[in-house]
């Protein structure tokens, strides 16, 4: 098992309806952690809009995940 | 040196004090909270930012751009949270000893801030709406900021 901490931000957050979660389950990959949050939430977005970032750097979609990563599906930005 | 702030930006001046006689050519970029967008009346815009994020890929872009276009000295700041009209969003600025080293450092910046730096804008409409704006530089090609 492995545990995580989710962050939402735009328009995922607002679908989460919350800005972070912790995440317990069988995953390896962010792509495999998406699958599994598409199970409890309906985002908006789809994998292929987004992109991902762990620890506060961005990452391929099949990266391996640690234990007590921080993770993020990053919307399509509009900041400028 | 890239900074993430809710108060208003500090001015290009004082962003990039130009002590070094060596540069005869700065270039300045300010996006600005404008009153419109696609039509619809824009009263005030909100930029949600990842902050741990946005700091450390905000400084990733600009040592892309020292490289880049070496030499060049380039600084760039990011607002967030609530903004009014015309108060300024981002400010990006290039200094080198020629301009077109200034021009294009300034132009690839803020290209790499509004293609990857995670913060997100929501609109807020005269009709007492408001919504997240897709990114303008690739989907449809929205004028800036």
């Amino acid at each position: 098992m492995m545990n995580v901490r989710v962050r939402y931000f735009a328009q995922l957050r607002d679908a989460a309806g919350t800005g972070a979660e912790d995440v317990t389950g069988e995953f390896r990959t962010p792509a495999d952690l998406w699958t599994h949050l598409c199970a409890r939430h309906v985002f908006p977005l789809g994998a292929g809009d987004l992109r991902v970032s762990v620890n506060a750097a961005y990452v391929p979609f099949d990266v391996l995940l640690g234990d007590g990563d921080e993770v993020a599906f990053i919307p399509p930005v509009s900041g400028g | 040196m890239f900074l993430l702030q809710s108060e208003p930006l500090p001015s290009p001046e004082d962003l990039l004090p130009l002590a070094d006689h060596a540069c005869g050519g700065v270039v300045t970029f300010e996006g600005r909270v404008r009153d419109h967008h696609e039509g619809r009346a824009v009263t005030a815009l909100e930029y949600e930012a990842y902050e741990a994020l946005a700091l450390a890929e905000g400084a990733r872009i600009l040592e892309e751009a020292a490289e880049r276009f070496s030499p060049v000295r380039v600084v760039a700041a990011h607002r967030h949270g609530r903004l009014g009209l015309g108060e300024a969003a981002v400010v990006v600025v290039a200094a080198s000893a020629h301009r077109q080293e200034a021009f294009a450092a300034c132009r690839w910046v803020i290209d790499a801030i509004k293609d990857r730096l995670p913060v997100w804008k929501r609109e807020h409409y005269a009709d007492g709406t408001r919504a997240w704006v897709a990114c303008g530089c690739h989907h449809h090609g929205t004028e800036a900021p």
